[in-house]
């Protein structure tokens, strides 16, 4: 069974043209069967999460009521993302499962409107957010070493509390990275190929076998984006995350859920969002 | 590449007598299996050995889908009716000359003979590239080799083009829509009944099919109501050749009068797009209004609205618009325009 569909482009070359469309169903079948393994463990094996480290009570008292995790800005571009990568998730897949629209057209809307919120965020997190929150540090390295090592019955210390983001995130968003940023790369030049308001149509822009390779990374990381969709949705609606998905909606983590999992020494709390009920005096930024 | 051989790939052919037992074999052979009609369009697919299909259902025995008949609410014709039985049958010259008129100027007498009305509608797209078996988008590709600045795209769509710009080649099929006809499809869930303008796909729907029959379907027959029969009727074809050829533009209309206005009027184009268009737009547009060359040409611009030509197939913009004017106020009225920049 081939992955890949090829076809003989009119030099007689044998040429890619796109994956084979039963990774569709590989893909979503593969996410599914992870959250029913994970679900199954999580229920019947997983323990209670245990944590080194304490916190000074000092900083304990200094953290408010509500913590302020995703500004307006960032929630938005986190929904209107979503939004876009649902749209595009479903008008490239469905008419290949045998739901059939038209949906060129509002596909490559979607793909444009991901690429501009994309783009606006890479900006927007680099000069206006803390940029490395995101990305895997040495703590996180070694905790979840530490995990492992304790999953597989060895006495090693706990894992510390995570920052901002658990590494879990961390790895998540960094496979969101991978997965978006070849659809969105590729997206555009397959914009060459279809009447949009942007481009001059130019499907000589490069050779087919050319073509054909961009095509095939497309449709890898489109089924990758299928995976990783269904199960970011399913971390999402998990009971023990949902703080989290609140976090997304609202803006804010509760100061129990943060002093459970989150280590204020490596997370900075700045409370500048806070509703004004709850806002804590300026004295109270940059604690640590 | 297209290569042609002097002899087709090996395959099973079935020949069943009857529907029932076309039915089965459909059902059977599923993906594999290819629908043998007059074969006038199957045959170049096979001899150029593009399409290698395991088994070939040869429904010429099928006496089923053969004959026009009367029914309580108009005419039913067998998928399997020749053009030439089609457009000869008395009860189709009476009431319904639209369709002997567009089933008369399909090809050459010859393959009149052959041809059959359930394949003139259900015929593949005639674009060369991908009759030359390239791997374009209807071929299940990743590109439409027409749609290029050096593209040959003399023949093709102008209207809803989308990846594709292939081009729907039947004649019988405005004129049928223009009737209101409805098609008859045997599939695994039952019979299924549609109006003809449902029967075609656009390339936004499915890019590799120019209609809704999926493996395992079978068009059986066409009913025409008698909604229009002895209306006053329109059809016209421009073609490179006048003896055999496709289409390059037809049009076909029904049309009934108040005094000399426009009571009821249906109209439908082919060749401009992947499937035949009905032009409602231009139907609301008219009826009320005399049937004039005023009318005409306010019907004809209207028709044109939204058309995108491509490198060399400019011309049919104008042509449309001419069509469509003579169709809706007659040939006799409506003499050709030349219209500049078009």
């Amino acid at each position: 069974m081939d992955v890949l569909q090829w076809a003989i482009d009119p030099r007689g070359h044998s040429v890619p043209i796109h994956i084979a469309w039963f990774l569709i169903q590989v893909a979503f079948v593969s996410a599914v069967a992870f959250l029913i393994v994970h679900a199954a463990y999580i229920r019947f094996f997983a323990g209670e999460k245990q944590w080194s480290g304490t916190t000074a009570p000092e900083v304990v008292a200094a953290i408010p009521e509500r913590v302020p995790r995703h500004s307006l800005v960032a929630r938005t571009f986190h929904w209107l993302m979503a939004a876009s990568m649902l749209t595009l998730l479903f008008t490239a897949f469905l008419p290949k499962v045998g739901v059939e629209f038209d949906w060129v057209t509002l596909h490559w809307i979607a793909g444009t409107v991901l690429t501009a919120s994309v783009l606006f965020h890479i900006i927007h997190a680099s000069f206006w957010l803390d940029f490395w929150a995101i990305w895997p540090d040495k703590t996180d390295i070694v905790d979840a070493i530490r995990r492992l090592r304790r999953f597989f019955g060895q006495a090693v210390p706990a894992p510390r509390r995570f920052a901002k983001y658990p590494l879990e995130n961390k790895g998540f968003h960094g496979a969101i990275i991978a997965a978006g940023l070849s659809v969105i790369a590729t997206g555009v030049f397959m914009m060459f190929r279809v009447r949009t308001i942007f481009f001059t149509r130019n499907p000589y822009l490069f050779s087919d076998g050319t073509w054909g390779w961009m095509y095939v990374l497309h449709g890898l990381a489109g089924v990758g984006l299928i995976a990783l969709v269904v199960i970011h949705i399913y971390f999402g609606i998990r009971p023990e995350k949902r703080p989290i998905t609140k976090s997304m909606i609202f803006g804010w983590m509760s100061r129990d859920f943060v002093l459970k999992e989150h280590d204020p020494t490596r997370w900075v709390v700045t409370p500048v969002s806070v509703p004004p009920s709850t806002r804590e005096p300026e004295s109270l930024r940059n604690v640590s | 590449m297209a290569v042609i051989h002097d002899v087709m790939p090996p395959f099973l052919l079935f020949q069943p007598a009857s529907l029932a037992e076309t039915q089965k074999l459909l059902e059977q052979q599923g993906q594999d299996g290819w629908i043998l009609a007059g074969g006038l369009d199957s045959f170049d697919w096979l001899k150029d050995r593009i399409r290698k299909p395991k088994a070939v259902i040869d429904l010429s025995g099928v006496q089923e889908l053969k004959g026009v008949r009367s029914t309580s609410d108009g005419i039913e014709i067998g998928a399997m009716t020749t053009l030439t039985e089609v457009a000869n049958h008395p009860l189709v010259q009476q009431k319904y000359r639209l369709l002997a008129d567009a089933a008369e100027a399909v090809a050459s007498p010859q393959i009149r003979n052959q041809a059959t009305i359930g394949g003139n509608v259900s015929q593949d797209a005639r674009c060369w590239y991908y009759r030359a078996g390239w791997p374009c988008y209807r071929a299940g590709g990743n590109i439409c080799y027409a749609d290029t600045p050096d593209g040959r795209n003399r023949e093709h769509a102008i209207l809803h083009a989308q990846r594709c710009v292939a081009v729907n080649p039947s004649d019988t099929a405005p004129a049928l829509i223009a009737l209101d006809a409805r098609f008859v499809l045997q599939t695994a869930n039952g019979e299924r009944v549609i109006s003809a303008e449902d029967y075609f796909v656009g390339p936004d729907i499915d890019i590799t099919r120019l209609n809704i029959l999926r493996p395992g379907d079978l068009l059986s027959s066409i009913r025409i109501p008698a909604t229009w029969a002895g209306a006053q009727f329109y059809f016209e074809k421009i073609r490179d050749r006048q003896v055999w050829d496709f289409p390059l533009l037809n049009v076909a209309s029904a049309i009934t009068l108040t005094g000399d206005r426009i009571e009821r009027i249906r109209i439908a184009v082919n060749a401009v797009a992947a499937r035949p268009l009905r032009l409602a737009s231009v139907e609301r547009l008219v009826t009320g209004k005399p049937r004039s060359l005023t009318t005409g040409e306010l019907a004809g611009n209207l028709a044109v609205k939204g058309a995108v030509p491509l490198q060399f197939n400019s011309y049919k913009i104008p042509l449309m618009r001419n069509l469509v004017k003579r169709a809706i106020a007659g040939g006799q009225e409506a003499t050709w325009t030349s219209y500049s920049g078009q």
